[in-house]
């Protein structure tokens, strides 16, 4: 049977030249990069290759760069460290209302440690208004965090119009650059955030290593007490095959940004339109252009997440979904609420995150093969019988 | 892939009795969309016993093989035999459910329940 892989926002398949850099770090360069000896040089010369490689990869130096074991520590990492070591300031943080749960749930462990926060709201394509940020800026205001995409519609937001508004207010601001750093091209300067946090198994590298860029400058308080690793803002011996990985990948994405790209979106457009041309009463979810190269996201009206997902499985198709019932929480998407769909459309959530060796055969595929799933759950939707007969009359 | 019995797949690949039953003697609606599972049960009543059960089904696996299984074990018996089906000995069953969609998903046996009680309540009205 053929085997789509269409989960790249969920993670991405590792690169071979990504694993084979990081062989020797899982063998004979096993050594600790803290320790003098002989043994500790190796792994330590290989973590600062990395370190410029990811501060390359979005414009930064390399002294900024912090790593960490994935993008939720970084997320962890930004918005309880920098709202800790500011609290002088005051103790209010804006976030937005889509936010990855790593940044919505450090914004609820800070209001138990007396903190506040106000959520802003996005439209119904999940884009933040700038001046909605302005408005929920207090006195008290000492950290803004706004994601730069987001990966379950796919969203770019106007960071660089946020950014300009936070400097003009003095406040920091950190952007969650999990789905863009690697994807699209990144730069910190450009963008004028002071906080950005990355991923590399969002970009063909492994699982395990992430990291947070912090500007020069910008106070943070460790999450993790310990050694002196990262410049004692995050102890702990570092995942060096991880790290040299995230690198690598960091390397190659920044050189193939735009190749990858263009393919992305030629299969994103085929799907996008393509799609609800093939199967009726179909919501396109995020913003039709301002999105990911390789992102297209539904809502299929009248039949729940899952059982598509299930099925689309039985045919080797591999994506996801926002339905309440696919999460482990059984509540459906934060992200889907909060641009205004009603919960039973976004029950019929399906994400596909195309990779860079998905083909427009793969796409055709899913073309030919979703239309009659849809079909055979809504022939059992009781929400689809209702439908017919309020459309007969 | 979530993690269902071999039961609960073979029931969601397969689903018996789906559908509606014209001018049907009993109908029974159970879920919402907002927690994802709804299920509309019709029933059929001859002689004090359910002659034939058929559902219409929105919701993920779990729910969908519920429905499946709640129709084949109602199917034929008695009145007070289906108002006896609860949502454990559905599950059971299916060879069990994961934890979390025990609740959500298993509205099957109230679904039609509520079907049953429907056709009562008709049979009262009628009855005056």
């Amino acid at each position: 049977m053929r085997k789509v892989y269409l989960d790249n926002n969920s993670t991405t398949p590792l690169l071979p030249e990504v694993r084979d850099a990081m062989v020797p770090y899982l063998g004979e360069y096993f050594g600790n990069p803290s320790c003098l000896h002989e043994w500790g040089d190796p792994p330590r010369e290989a973590l600062e290759k990395a370190r410029a490689q990811v501060a390359g990869l979005i414009g930064a130096a390399p002294e900024e760069i912090i790593f960490t074991a994935s993008g939720t520590e970084a997320n962890n990492f930004a918005v309880k460290g920098i709202a800790m070591a500011n609290q002088k300031k005051g103790r209010h943080i804006v976030v937005s209302a889509i936010e990855h749960f790593s940044v919505l749930n450090s914004a609820k462990t800070l209001e138990k440690m007396g903190y506040t926060y106000s959520v802003v709201a996005v439209d119904k394509y999940g884009v933040i208004d700038p001046e909605k940020v302005r408005k929920a800026i207090r006195d008290d205001t000492s950290l803004i965090s706004i994601m730069h995409a987001n990966s379950e519609v796919g969203t770019l937001e106007p960071i660089k119009e946020i950014a300009k508004i936070t400097k003009e207010k003095g406040i920091i601001f950190h952007t969650d650059a999990v789905a863009t750093a690697g994807t699209i091209p990144v730069n910190v300067k450009e963008l004028g955030v002071d906080a950005l946090s990355l991923a590399g198994n969002m970009f063909y590298g492994p699982k395990g290593a992430g990291a947070l860029w912090l500007r020069k400058g910008v106070r943070i308080t460790p999450l993790l007490d310990g050694g002196i690793q990262e410049g004692g803002r995050r102890a702990g011996t570092e995942n060096v095959p991880g790290i040299v990985g995230l690198g690598v990948a960091a390397e190659i994405a920044k050189a193939e940004t735009s190749t990858r790209n263009e393919h992305l979106t030629k299969l994103r457009e085929r799907l996008i339109r393509e799609l609800p041309a093939r199967i009726d009463r179909v919501v396109v979810t995020g913003h039709p252009e301002d999105r990911l190269p390789g992102h297209a996201s539904f809502c299929v009206e009248f039949v729940e997440g899952e059982s598509m997902l299930m099925l689309l499985s039985t045919k080797g198709i591999a994506v996801t979904s926002g339905s309440a019932c696919t999460s482990r929480a059984l509540l459906a998407s934060h992200v889907l609420l909060a641009m205004g769909l009603p919960h039973e459309i976004a029950q019929g959530s399906l994400l596909f995150g195309l990779g860079i060796s998905n083909t427009i055969e793969d796409v055709d595929y899913v073309l030919a093969e979703l239309p009659p799933i849809v079909d055979r759950l809504r022939q059992m939707s009781p929400l689809y019988s209702k439908f017919l007969k309020s459309k007969g009359g | 892939m979530p993690v269902y019995s071999q039961k609960v797949m073979e029931h969601f690949m397969n689903p018996r009795n789906v559908g509606e039953i014209e001018n049907a003697d009993g109908i029974g609606e159970e879920g919402n969309p907002v927690c994802g599972d709804m299920m509309t049960f019709y029933i059929k009543v001859k002689d004090g016993r359910l002659e034939d059960v058929k559902y219409k089904t929105f919701g993920c696996g779990a729910a969908i093989a519920v429905s499946s299984m709640v129709s084949e074990i109602a199917k034929g018996k008695t009145l007070d035999e289906a108002l006896k089906i609860t949502p454990s000995f559905v599950a059971a069953e299916l060879e069990g459910l994961p934890k979390n969609k025990f609740h959500c998903s298993n509205l099957g046996a109230q679904a039609l329940h509520k079907a049953i009680e429907d056709y009562l309540n008709k049979q009262k009205a009628g009855g005056k």
